[in-house]
């Protein structure tokens, strides 16, 4: 994925972990221990119960929950990509995120599609996470 | 302001509550607005919840009038979108190039996402969890279109097909350009008051019967569920209050940012079934003759798309229940229901209006 002016996050301090390990190709989610939650993204708390929620190591798979192909937008640099994917993922763990779905034709991505998660490491500290088609995964 | 002060027969004077969330994208706040207009407040309200926030303001208007908080609120709308940074809102963002982002955005901010995109996700999980077609979709454009043609201020007023809307340019899947609303400049200003005050001014009232709002998200990747909007709760509250159901109502002004944004509301606010959207909107459902004629003004889909129109649907509904709507005018219109929209189907505002007293 080309990451060339692409707007970037900034990390926080609740946020720093996550972005750490998605330049790692690592993918995180919090889970709460009080009460069972998993929750994206990233929070100071729990949103069911509002305790101390727990990083959580995802297995990078997941299925589109739902997509569009974005054919215009003006800003730069994806106007240089048109068309591409934007989609929701959702994890094998439950939660959702969004992404953009690579390495397919976007004609090809549908609502159901098994796919799996990279990182594109920017600098220290901070990769984005991609997804590409994957492999079907047991529910 | 000047116009509804003059349609109401209200006194500049006679302003103690001033709500208002500015331009095109919240520019303007209520303070600034306040200052440049001089309104001598004793209640003053800036909630912002994006295109639905006018809706909220009737909510909180009527809670404050009924609780003393103040007598007359005025309510403003004022934008030059289409001035400021042409048609752009919708597929530029808000974003410039490498960027750093930091607080929910950052984790959408990568990925390119635009306004449009955020609808079509929903737009594309409706079809798939309902079998909702492009068809149907357009159904609702041709409705709102053939009531632009009746109105000498919308933007766009020759008539289409849904052929045509199929044929359009498609902006993000499943959505073409005309299920896209219109880009433009605009402004508008609403009144409220007490029963009895509104009694002895130039218009014959308009009643606020209920009204409720709620939110389900803010930034469209924390929508928890794509074909389902606060629209359900907002809903449940303004027809509760007015003690009224869907099937009383006899024209709805819902705000058409997006063909699907309407058959969402349709849906969410009870007037079919989920997932019976698509099927309710043929034959012609939503024009005027049918069952429930949907933006009588040409809506944002083909008259008007200042950014946050919400305040349009609360009058469009009152010169619909004062008869004042000529050509568009729905016979014998005596309850309409204003659902606003805000955000990326974030928060839904819903406001049941009659010309009876309760």
């Amino acid at each position: 994925m080309n990451m060339n002016g692409r707007p970037l996050p900034q990390p926080d301090n609740v946020s720093a972990p996550f972005w750490a390990a998605a330049a790692e190709g690592k993918v995180l989610f919090q889970e709460c221990p009080e009460c069972g939650h998993r929750q994206f993204y990233p929070r100071a708390m729990c949103t069911d119960c509002a305790a101390e929620t727990e990083w959580r190591e995802a297995s990078g798979r997941g299925t589109v929950h739902t997509f569009t192909v974005i054919r215009q937008n003006w800003a730069e640099p994806f106007r240089g990509e048109l068309p591409y994917v934007v989609a929701m993922v959702e994890l094998e763990e439950g939660v959702k995120m969004m992404s953009n779905i690579s390495d397919c034709a976007a004609d090809d991505v549908h609502i159901g599609m098994p796919v799996e998660a990279y990182g594109e490491r920017v600098e220290d500290g901070l990769g984005v996470l991609f997804w590409r088609p994957g492999k079907a995964h047991r529910g | 302001m000047q116009r509804a002060l003059a349609d109401s027969g209200v006194r500049k004077s006679d302003i103690d509550g001033y709500m208002c969330a500015g331009g095109g994208m919240g520019r303007e706040t209520a303070v600034d607005m306040a200052e440049y207009l001089q309104i001598q407040h004793r209640f003053i309200d800036g909630t912002m919840t994006g295109g639905s926030t006018f809706e909220f303001y009737v909510q909180h208007a009527a809670a404050a009038i009924k609780d003393g908080l103040c007598d007359t609120i005025l309510v403003t709308y004022g934008s030059d979108l289409l001035s400021l940074q042409g048609r752009m809102l919708g597929t530029r963002g808000f974003l410039v190039e490498g960027q750093r982002v930091g607080g929910p955005m950052q984790y959408e901010a990568p990925y390119g996402n635009v306004l449009v995109g955020a609808y079509a996700m929903a737009a594309q999980r409706h079809m798939y969890e309902y079998g909702t077609t492009s068809e149907q979709l357009a159904e609702i454009a041709v409705a709102v279109r053939g009531h632009a043609k009746l109105n000498p201020n919308a933007l766009y007023r020759e008539p289409i097909t849904v052929e045509d809307v199929l044929a359009s340019r498609m902006i993000a899947d499943p959505l073409h350009k005309l299920d896209c609303c219109v880009i433009s400049d605009g402004g508008g200003a609403l009144i409220m008051t007490t029963a009895e005050r509104a009694r002895d001014l130039a218009k014959a009232p308009v009643y606020v019967l209920g009204a409720g709002g709620s939110q389900t998200h803010w930034n469209i990747g924390q929508m928890p569920d794509f074909t389902r909007t606060s629209a359900e709760l907002a809903g449940r509250e303004a027809f509760g209050r007015a003690g009224v159901t869907p099937a009383d109502i006899d024209t709805i002004q819902f705000y058409d940012s997006f063909t699907i944004t309407v058959l969402l509301l349709l849906e969410d606010l009870g007037f079919c079934a989920k997932g019976e959207g698509g099927p309710f909107v043929e034959g012609g459902t939503l024009q005027l003759g049918g069952r429930l004629p949907l933006n009588t003004d040409g809506g944002g889909l083909s008259s008007c798309h200042p950014g946050m129109r919400g305040i349009f649907l609360l009058i469009e509904a009152a010169r619909q229940l004062r008869g004042e709507a000529n050509e568009a005018q729905v016979a014998d219109a005596k309850l309409a229901l204003a659902c606003g929209s805000g955000g990326w189907l974030s928060c839904m505002g819903a406001v049941v209006l009659g010309n009876e007293a309760p």
